[in-house]
């Protein structure tokens, strides 16, 4: 039922983990749905420098965190912004349509985290 | 790659012996058995051959089994079948929180066409309270339908004592047996059944067959009219190699269900002990000991089923999950619900459903996989308590 793009980043999930101290960390999903992901950021100059995952959830929803933070890794903060669902299901080779909306939460979880790096900067500056 | 089937409750092979005895029904014993001429005489004999061993499988009169497509059509039939006929004595039905889909959702229909169910809770194990049963039971009460086991945590219902209440009044005792079949013996006698869903395609025989069985004197309608075939009372041609695969079907569950319930039970015993013992956060669903023989029903906390089940398919293991994301509906299992779990305890369920094809090395192998899948998915879940997560 999943494509091979989606078995290979579930075989092997890239950027499993933890940052230590992020600059930006975005949560998304509920356990009672089947689905909870945490995205945590350093960012660099604008850009992307490091990301991680961890994820509670189905084959759809391993796979869709891992792959985000391939795309979003080494972009700006307004590229990063711009990947949207359908980019990540696009390059995991599509998704099994009940996932499409369930499972498919790494975009949201990958804005969040940059909104929250962002938030954080204005609050810098303002205090 | 090594392949070890656990989805027994799913789907199960046929045994090769029940295959030979549908053989002939396909190109030899085509006959219509209503015919008059003699060649219609042998396939009679095989029908009435084949009903007489499923009648013998649960202690039944031959004149008391019905053949239908399937469980679900029995299922169906009885529940319908009762209600309608018997609607002039009353309209409330009782039913349980934890029944297959096939009784579910003719009650809802039921409901919709003016019938009051009620739908009784189970506790934590599964078991239905006998008192809120006789509670529930009132004078226009004309069904009760209670599974005899269910598939999905393995408990079995107390039917004896389920019947002893429900005749305390007028009212029928439909059990559903599918999940049971060929596992533990059933007697419609001594339990006091007076209508019994069967499966063949639960105990080794072939799918598009099954069978009702009517205690004599039972009053309900048909689901299917037509020709008039099974005494009227389930047109339709008779499915013959069906019939006489699940006729073998029977006999040889009757013939083994003793041995087979125990080798099976210590299967069961050593493979949930293995997983609670070795697994931290690891938990039984259903019943501790009214189980059936073949269900191992487990949930691991701080992981979701299906990440499990596509682990343990790439190492070439078969099972299944008692989760949403597994389902069509996106919702957990009503039966994990009915016991009290958690939306996220109900997705971290995994069900593996033993057969006749399995041994001991099956399950060590299971045994062998299943600690590193769990720590792996921890390791990743947002879920697990930091000290999970360096000791797991």
């Amino acid at each position: 039922m999943y494509s091979e793009k989606v078995m290979d980043h579930f075989r092997n999930p890239r950027n499993v983990g933890e940052i230590k101290d992020p600059d930006g960390v975005g949560t998304v999903g509920n356990p009672v749905c089947g689905d909870l992901m945490t995205i945590h950021i350093k960012v660099k100059d604008n850009t992307i420098s490091e990301i991680k995952f961890k994820t509670f959830g189905c084959g759809a929803a391993l796979a869709t965190s891992s792959m985000i933070t391939e795309l979003a890794k080494g972009k700006s903060l307004e590229d990063a912004l711009k990947i949207t669902r359908k980019d990540v299901a696009d390059n995991l080779g599509g998704l099994p349509p009940i996932k499409m909306h369930c499972s498919n939460l790494a975009a949201d979880a990958l804005h969040e985290a940059v909104k929250d790096y962002q938030k954080k900067q204005e609050e810098n500056r303002n205090g | 790659m090594r392949k070890v089937y656990l989805d027994h409750t799913a789907g199960m092979p046929v045994d090769p012996q029940v295959i030979e005895a549908m053989k002939p029904y396909f190109t030899q014993l085509y006959s219509n058995p209503s015919s008059l001429h003699s060649s219609a005489q042998e396939v009679r004999k095989g029908f009435q051959n084949a009903r007489k061993k499923v009648a013998m499988l649960v202690g039944a009169k031959s004149e008391e089994i019905f053949f239908t497509s399937c469980a679900t059509e029995s299922n169906n039939w009885a529940i319908r079948g009762v209600a309608s006929r018997n609607r002039g004595r009353g309209k409330h039905i009782i039913t349980t929180a934890i029944e297959h889909m096939s009784v579910m959702n003719v009650c809802k229909y039921l409901m919709k066409q003016g019938y009051r169910v009620s739908f009784l809770p189970v506790d934590n194990t599964g078991l239905i309270d006998l008192e809120v049963l006789q509670k529930e039971l009132a004078d226009n009460t004309i069904l009760v339908s209670v599974m005899y086991a269910n598939g999905e945590i393995g408990t079995i219902e107390p039917i004896k004592e389920i019947s002893e209440v429900v005749h305390s009044k007028d009212t029928y005792l439909h059990v559903d047996m599918t999940a049971a079949m060929g596992q533990v013996s059933a007697d419609v006698m001594k339990e006091g059944i007076d209508l019994l869903t069967l499966s063949s395609n639960d105990m080794y025989g072939p799918k598009g067959v099954g069978a009702l069985y009517i205690k004599k004197g039972t009053r309900l309608d048909p689901l299917i009219f037509g020709g008039g075939q099974e005494r009227g009372l389930r047109s339709g041609t008779e499915n013959l190699p069906g019939i006489a695969g699940m006729g073998k079907a029977a006999e040889i569950a009757k013939a083994e269900v003793g041995r087979e319930g125990s080798r099976l039970s210590k299967l069961r015993d050593k493979f949930i002990n293995g997983i609670l013992e070795t697994i931290p956060h690891s938990f039984l669903n259903g019943h501790p000991t009214r189980r059936l023989p073949n269900n191992v029903a487990v949930r691991f906390s701080f992981v979701e089923g299906e990440s499990m089940l596509l682990n343990l398919d790439i190492a070439g293991v078969a099972a299944s999950s008692g989760s949403a994301c597994t389902a069509k509906t996106l919702e957990p299992s009503h039966v994990l619900r009915a016991i009290g779990l958690k939306h996220e305890e109900a997705h971290g369920s995994l069900l593996f459903t033993l057969g006749k094809q399995n041994d001991e090395e099956n399950v060590n192998y299971v045994l062998g996989l299943l600690p590193d899948i769990v720590k792996r998915l921890r390791a990743m879940s947002p879920l697990t308590p930091r000290e999970l997560r360096e000791n797991v």
